[in-house]
């Protein structure tokens, strides 16, 4: 038996593997039965736009327990070769879990309303 | 390349049997399943293999038909193949899975061995198990014979497994009537169905740890109808390579197969149209009426899903009136499923021939020559009668009133 | 095991997922797949879990990962491993695989514990994790048979006749371990070493294992987004949710609060048993305050403590 070219198509856009899943695609050309056919997509989608409150992180005060890394949700603080390097606000909903496990004698992360940062970003994006 | 028909083996075997052969034939890497009634002993018959050691297959003996179709669904979608096989409330209970299996794409063979459904509770035969499961997006090819029962099997995986198709298949037969009936079946040997089903090869199996996928996800308003639209064409797609499957099969084993088996309708002028074991009785028949000079024939229904409508067209369109048998009904008022489908197929046939609706057989009730003559009678009537716009013409065939 | 440490290894659950800022099964999985070894499989039962990490066309997960139905993700996974061993047997892979089942409390106590009875009892090589949080909380904060009495859900709300939910839950951990299967244990987000160590202990035995994992849901038990991994912490040291362990038949507490606290202190935090502290129902805060030491005690013969 023969495979039809369209069959064809299908089978490669599952056997590449950076294969990317288009928004607007047809029916034709999306990989069957719905698969995902690669891992980690999520990565793709940017859920920090729901934040309401920012941590705010402190390398000095920082004791590099990790707390942070273990409990966030979003995996968001990013921890090079055993030490913090701060919190990567891509993915960061802002629940404030990070400052709440952060020993109390440290405090080395505090919320803070995102408003507070409009004005650096607005001029930021002004100097660009 | 010429193939040569293998040297078959004869062997007196039931339904049940041939379907157990067939299984241990195409030796699946998993098989889960759940006893019932009437298809029992294909789990016992294949678990004896298991145990001494004639497959290669891992038996999941699970607590449930949900979940003998949910391990067979991860077991093939591991990259395995992987079978069950069910019944009645069996299927009933598979329901949510079947649905699940056919949208993952997942490719497994089962045999169904069809039973009426509760309630009232009844071990025998009709057809309302698989019917009901019509539109679950399983291909369906129901079965005459248990060497049919055993040929679809065989076929059925390289059916299934196309990569035209990738969808999983039932493959019925009739629930005592066939399951337990002894008849004696050509058997192929061992390699020569090894060769025909080939090596199992999903596309994307979960066991391939260094490519993670996600199988299963949720897909919304953006894309599900895409992924819906492609699992409808694997449909329209499957008919070519049940054909070819067919083709081949035909040249390893010499039995011929198609959508549909048409009897004596090279000049028949009435006909009727059945599924399953019915077809066996109704040849008979045929025979006498032809021999008394009738110009009847018989189309016996193989492949239900993908449903043959422009093939099955063609084959009635040069009819009168044709009688659509049905081992189930829809409880719609509007005939049995197998009438709806035919019916349907017809509205484009030339002449449009008058059609009327048998239900029969429900719970194993017994379908002899004398009702089927009687359906003919009936269906030569409505050839005679101008139509008279009251159709659908549904009638119980061998209740008492 | 040193967090830092811990850090190092890549991680199979990514950020981006859609659950709730501030929800605790994403911490739960993070250290149930840290402690994996092998590579994994995940199957997965309906729910939030599911729901909010695999959205297509972007997936969280960066191992294998299937989801079938809500109520069989034990059986799914026991088809995978079958699998697993069939082709293992056959040469046709030689790979070690870890498998893992997640479920809610309502795919796992409820709607699923057939199929997870099964998958047990069968002795498949897999571990099924029950990520707990105490209700049907993908559907809308419904009651499930893991919901401690008296909580206020949507079809358990707190009336003027009705105080919230009338039974306590089932002990789902014991009717694991009444399977005499090798390792059950139950464990809590909150107590990440504790659980990190039951996890290796699950994926090293040879058969089933079964972890019971209270995973805050702050929507469903109404407490601040940044008081997920207290409110865990809370259940355990008030003794409604005690850490322990049976391994191979052997009941072993694993954590003992040195001054139990109140129930009611537990309960204050959260929003779902505000109505708990109205004074007509101050009987009913004592008798929940008698079964949760009823329970402790037994929990404590059977540990020979």
């Amino acid at each position: 038996m023969t495979l039809s070219s369209q069959t064809k198509n299908l089978l490669k856009a599952h056997e590449e593997v950076d294969a990317k899943i288009e928004p607007n695609a047809g029916w034709r050309d999306l990989p069957i039965g719905a698969v995902i056919p690669q891992g980690g997509t999520a990565t793709q989608f940017a859920t920090g736009d729901w934040r309401t409150i920012r941590p705010v992180w402190s390398k000095e005060k920082c004791i590099n327990c990790h707390r942070c890394w273990l409990y966030c949700p979003d995996m968001s603080w990013i921890s090079e070769d055993g030490r913090i390097q701060g919190v990567d606000l891509t993915y960061c909903k802002g629940c404030g879990i990070c400052a709440n496990v952060c020993p109390t004698k440290v405090h080395a992360i505090e919320m803070h309303p995102e408003d507070d940062f409009k004005e650096d970003e607005a001029a930021k994006e002004g100097g660009k | 390349m010429a193939i040569a028909i293998a040297t078959q083996k004869t062997a007196a075997l039931t339904g049940n049997e041939a379907a157990a052969q067939a299984l241990r034939q195409i030796n699946p890497d998993v098989v889960a399943a759940y006893p019932i009634t009437p298809q029992t002993e294909i789990v016992q018959l294949f678990s004896t293999f298991v145990s001494d050691g004639l497959v290669k297959t891992e038996f999941v003996a699970v607590e449930s038909e949900h979940s003998a179709m949910s391990a067979t669904v991860g077991a093939a979608a591991a990259g395995a193949r992987a079978m069950t096989a069910t019944s009645s409330q069996g299927l009933a209970l598979m329901w949510e899975m079947l649905y699940v299996a056919a949208g993952m794409r997942i490719p497994i063979v089962m045999p169904m061995v069809n039973r009426a459904l509760s309630s009232p509770i009844n071990i025998h035969c009709d057809h309302s198990d698989s019917m009901g499961a019509r539109d679950s997006g399983w291909l369906q090819i129901y079965s005459e014979n248990a060497q049919e029962m055993y040929d679809n099997l065989i076929q059925a995986v390289r059916i299934a497994e196309h990569p035209d198709v990738l969808l999983p298949v039932m493959v019925t037969m009739d629930g005592f009537i066939i399951s337990h009936g002894m008849e004696n079946v050509e058997l192929l040997p061992d390699q020569a169905v090894q060769d025909f089903v080939g090596e199992y090869n999903f596309p994307y199996p979960l066991l391939d740890v260094e490519h993670p996928r996600t199988l299963g996800p949720l897909t919304l308003q953006d894309f599900y109808f895409e992924h819906k639209r492609e699992q409808a064409e694997a449909v329209y797609r499957a008919k070519e390579v049940i054909l070819a499957a067919a083709e081949e099969y035909a040249a390893i084993s010499g039995r011929r197969y198609g959508f549909f088996e048409a009897y004596r309708m090279d000049d028949a002028e009435y006909a009727v149209v059945v599924l399953g074991s019915t077809a066996g009785t109704a040849k008979y028949v045929v025979d006498g009426l032809r021999q008394a000079g009738e110009k009847c024939g018989l189309v016996k229904v193989r492949v239900f899903r993908p449903f043959p409508g422009p093939e099955l067209c063609e084959a009635l369109s040069g009819l009168k009136a044709v009688g659509i048998m049905d081992r189930a009904d829809t409880f719609s008022t509007q005939g049995g499923p197998l009438f709806l489908e035919v019916k349907a197929a017809l509205y484009h046939a030339a002449g449009q021939p008058q059609c009327m609706n048998f239900v029969y057989g429900l719970g194993g009730r017994d379908i002899d020559p004398e009702l089927i003559r009687q359906a003919f009678v009936e269906v030569k009537d409505l050839m005679k009668k101008p139509a008279d716009g009251v159709l659908p013409i549904v009638r119980y065939l061998g209740v008492r009133e | 095991m040193a967090l830092p440490d811990l850090a190092k290894k890549p991680q199979r659950f990514t950020g981006g997922h859609r659950a709730c800022a501030g929800c605790g099964f994403p911490i739960t999985i993070k250290i149930i797949l840290q402690a994996a070894e092998n590579p994994v499989v995940v199957g997965c039962a309906t729910g939030c879990m599911e729901v909010t990490s695999t959205i297509y066309p972007y997936t969280a997960w960066r191992c294998s990962f299937i989801h079938t139905a809500f109520e069989n993700a034990a059986a799914t996974v026991s088809g995978i491993e079958a699998a697993y061993r069939s082709l293992r047997r056959q040469g046709k892979i030689q790979q070690d695989i870890d498998f893992i089942a997640f479920g809610g409390d309502g795919g796992t106590y409820d709607i699923g514990l057939q199929s997870l009875s099964g998958a047990m009892e069968r002795g498949h090589k897999l571990v099924y994790v029950c990520y707990n949080n105490q209700g049907y909380m993908n559907t809308g904060i419904q009651r499930s048979s893991a919901t401690p009495r008296g909580a206020n859900t949507t079809t358990t709300p707190a009336g003027t006749q009705l105080p919230g939910k009338p039974q306590h839950p089932k002990d789902l951990t014991a009717i694991m371990a009444a399977h005499d299967i090798p390792y059950a244990a139950q464990a809590s987000m909150s107590h990440w070493n504790d659980l990190y160590r039951k996890a290796k202990k699950a994926f090293a035995v040879d058969g089933p294992a079964f972890l019971n994992v209270l995973s805050t849901c702050r929507l469903g038990w109404a407490t601040a987004p940044e008081d997920t991994v207290d409110a865990a912490e809370g259940a355990v040291q008030c003794n409604v949710w005690p850490l322990y362990e049976v391994e191979q038949g052997k009941w072993k507490l694993t954590f003992k609060p040195k001054k139990p606290l109140p129930v009611a202190d537990w309960m204050k935090q959260q929003g779902r048993f505000k109505h708990l502290f109205r004074a007509d129902n101050s009987q009913l805060l004592e008798s929940i305050q008698q079964q949760v030491d009823e329970n402790w005690q037994r929990l404590l013969e059977r540990c020979g403590e």
